[in-house]
């Protein structure tokens, strides 16, 4: 079966070109002008051909939550969003800390056969932070990486042997960074906004305190570490002179960060409840720097479908999280590349190229001869991002009615055409 | 301080007073000031509110203002009716929306609530068709309280603007503390606040209050030096060592009135930690206007009845 997308701009590592893509076999077969095909032709004049993205940071929810997401519904949210690879956290039900969860995972995304899908197995038994699960089982059924994603492991001693058993099977540690004694029931940043609401807030050192920690580990133990969803400007700094030193870290972020600063609680709407929540101006700034500069590898979505039961509540009550598969690629193009801060290229390396290198996957590169793992988007096309729409079951986002560019028209996964735009 | 336009109460709830302009909360002092003056205590018969609903729905203890508000509904001739929670379906999981939705099928017109968690009244007024006045949620506001306070304090002093207010206690977990800041600079007075550290809100003098450094500092020309209470709770959480501690460096006590104004009297919501927050000689002398604080409670709760109901007369 073949497929020829005509007349698109590639995104290569180091600029843009005009050109068609031949696909055979699920690969790349050519890549020039004035290709010809007899299978179906995609004429893709005026759109742009990115590196299949990369979400490396997603909550599908099953098994055990199936009402908020399930692998079916969160794929579709994920093609939809552009994405044809997504590593899905392990805080499901039961936690995926052993071979089975990792086998069930893995054998509903050959029943769904959308997006691929690289479970991340948990570091302790569920997620507990007290005993390793079985990393090594856990990496034979398909796992990627490791986390404990919702928590931090408090306790030193074991995140250092988890990071060291890891290692040996090529796995890194994902941690999300959250001091479990000083974060004391905060639901957002403590700041003028938190005394202005009368929400309990929580300092920025309750994730800056644990970005250090998982750096000093690394930087002790000589093994890389991966910080998930950094808020702060003073995490960012860590981060940035931590790199500077020659330490293995690599992080991530996600638009909200980017975009969104603590002056959107203040209507107490259960829309801007995430964690780790949102920030100052001081942090937004600075988190888009990071994103600039490359303190900051990769852009993430910690897609965290809810129920509306879940979120239609008193704010202390709400679920975390944002619905953000289908967001993500329109808010960081409009945020970061329209509005000057990155080129397209970069955009690409940190949706694509940065979550395949951090976690060593096969993906995040157009050339001949690689699968055929592609995003194929329109970028001048403006519309307004509208949650009823979504494909996720989970419809909770800040964004709704926000004007962004760039619509997904086709996302291609080993050269088959998984989504479409109609 | 702008001077606005606008006088009339100009919504279906009373959430809080930081959305509130100053012709809006002067225009509840009036009224609430004109039931103080002239309302038939003898005799508390009135039909100003005949053939409307209040609901009291408190989902946290509270003698004084539940009781206010029931009292302020019957006193102007509502039907009134009080939800405890603890005895209600709230116990068996209902949510807070479901549970506006009954009372709105029970044709209430108003629902006076309290709620541990910031934003709860906020959430059900937007859910509801009665007006919701907000008793109390978490840490953010306590507007009925804020308002009586400054009902006590312009009867003594005459006026706000210019008054010196000192606030001492846990102002980080205080509601009161807040709505009362914000009602109190919009009308042109002054706001002190003292508390140890880890009691202080963050990026409070960004709206308006000072922070004084000393306790002394605090009450220095103060004309109204308000307590407040100190959770028992939060010494087991360790934001203060005991409260033998906290009253001997926080509290206010009769050498500590001497920096104050001549004239200035003592306040509090209640009910008072004796001898925590302020000593027995403070909370009953001649000084104090503790009392005064809930009679005015009841009648800028029948003002706050009045208006929304006018409101609701003129504009639903």
């Amino acid at each position: 079966m073949s497929i020829l997308l005509k007349g698109g701009t590639l995104v290569l590592k180091d600029g843009e070109k005009k050109a068609d893509i031949l696909i055979e076999n699920g690969n790349i077969s050519a890549i020039g002008k004035g290709l010809c095909c007899d299978g179906e032709i995609i004429e893709a004049d005026g759109m742009h051909i990115l590196p299949g993205l990369i979400d490396m940071h997603v909550h599908l929810r099953e098994p055990g939550f199936e009402g908020k997401e399930d692998i079916r519904s969160g794929s579709e949210a994920a093609v939809a969003g552009g994405f044809t690879q997504v590593c899905c956290m392990p805080n499901t039900d039961p936690v995926c800390d052993n071979a089975v969860v990792v086998g069930y995972i893995k054998y509903r995304q050959s029943q769904v056969d959308l997006c691929k899908i690289n479970p991340i197995g948990a570091i302790t038994r569920g997620e507990q932070g007290e005993r390793l699960s079985d990393i090594g089982k856990m990496k034979a059924a398909g796992t990627v990486a490791i986390s404990d994603d919702g928590k931090s492991v408090m306790n030193s001693l074991v995140m250092r042997l988890a990071m060291e058993y890891a290692n040996g099977f090529g796995m890194k540690c994902l941690c999300h960074c959250e001091d479990a004694n000083l974060v004391d029931g905060g639901v957002v940043n403590e700041g003028y906004n938190s005394t202005l609401t009368g929400l309990k807030g929580s300092p920025r050192a309750t994730e800056d305190i644990m970005i250090a920690r998982e750096i000093a580990l690394s930087e002790s133990l000589g093994i890389p570490v991966h910080i998930c969803h950094v808020s702060t400007y003073s995490g960012v700094e860590l981060i940035r002179s931590a790199k500077a030193r020659g330490v293995k870290v690599t992080a991530e972020t996600c638009p909200h960060y980017f975009i969104l600063t603590d002056d959107a609680i203040t209507s107490y709407d259960t829309n801007t409840k995430v964690n780790p929540p949102l920030r100052e101006e001081k942090d937004r700034a600075a988190v888009l720097q990071g994103l600039r500069d490359g303190t900051l590898d990769c852009i993430v979505t910690d897609h965290a479908p809810h129920t509306a039961k879940d979120k239609q509540v008193e704010y202390n009550l709400a679920a975390f999280g944002f619905s953000g598969l289908e967001t993500s690629f329109p808010l960081s193009y409009t945020y970061l590349v329209k509005s000057g801060a990155m080129t397209l290229c970069e955009l690409a390396d940190r949706m694509s190229a940065a979550p395949a290198r951090i976690l060593g996957l096969a993906g995040g590169e157009i050339a001949v001869g690689l699968p055929a793992d592609l995003t194929v988007a329109d970028l001048g096309e403006k519309y307004r991002i509208d949650s009823s729409a979504f494909r996720s079951k989970g419809r909770n986002t800040p964004f709704n009615g926000y004007e962004v560019c760039g619509r997904v028209k086709y996302t291609l996964v080993d050269g088959r055409i998984k989504y479409r735009d109609l | 301080m702008r001077h606005d336009e606008e006088k009339m109460l100009s919504r279906k709830d009373l959430l809080g007073l930081k959305d509130c302009s100053g012709g809006e909360i002067t225009e509840i002092l009036d009224v609430a000031d004109d039931f103080r003056s002239h309302f038939d205590w003898k005799n508390k018969t009135s039909g100003l509110l005949a053939g409307k609903a209040l609901v009291t729905l408190f989902y946290e203890n509270s003698t004084r203002t539940r009781t206010s508000f029931e009292l302020a509904g019957k006193y102007l001739g509502a039907s009134e009716s009080n939800i405890s929670v603890a005895a209600s379906s709230v116990q068996k999981g209902e949510s807070l929306i479901d549970t506006g939705e009954t009372l709105d099928s029970l044709k209430i017109d108003f629902i006076a609530i309290r709620h541990p968690m910031a934003g709860a009244p906020a959430l059900l007024a937007s859910r509801v068709k009665a007006s919701v006045i907000n008793g109390g949620d978490g840490m953010n506001e306590h507007p009925t309280q804020a308002l009586l306070d400054m009902l006590a304090m312009r009867r003594e002093f005459g006026k706000i603007e210019g008054l010196k207010v000192a606030i001492l206690g846990d102002i980080k977990h205080s509601r009161v503390a807040r709505s009362n800041l914000y009602g109190l600079r919009k009308l042109g007075a002054e706001v002190t606040m003292y508390a140890p550290d880890t009691l202080m809100p963050r990026g409070i003098e960004l709206m308006g209050a000072k922070i004084a450094r000393s306790r002394e500092g605090a009450v220095e020309g103060a004309n109204v030096v308000m307590g407040l209470r100190i959770q028992l709770e939060r010494q087991s959480c360790g934001l203060f060592p005991s409260l033998s501690e906290y009253s001997r460096y926080y509290g206010a006590n009769e050498g500590l009135m001497k920096y104050a104004a001549k004239g200035a009297v003592i306040m509090h919501p209640g009910p008072v930690n004796r001898g925590v927050e302020l000593t027995p000689a403070l909370i009953d002398g001649d000084g104090s206007r503790i009392t005064e604080q809930v009679t005015c409670g009841l009648c800028v709760r029948m003002a706050a009845l009045k208006l929304l109901a006018e409101y609701r007369e003129n504009k639903l």
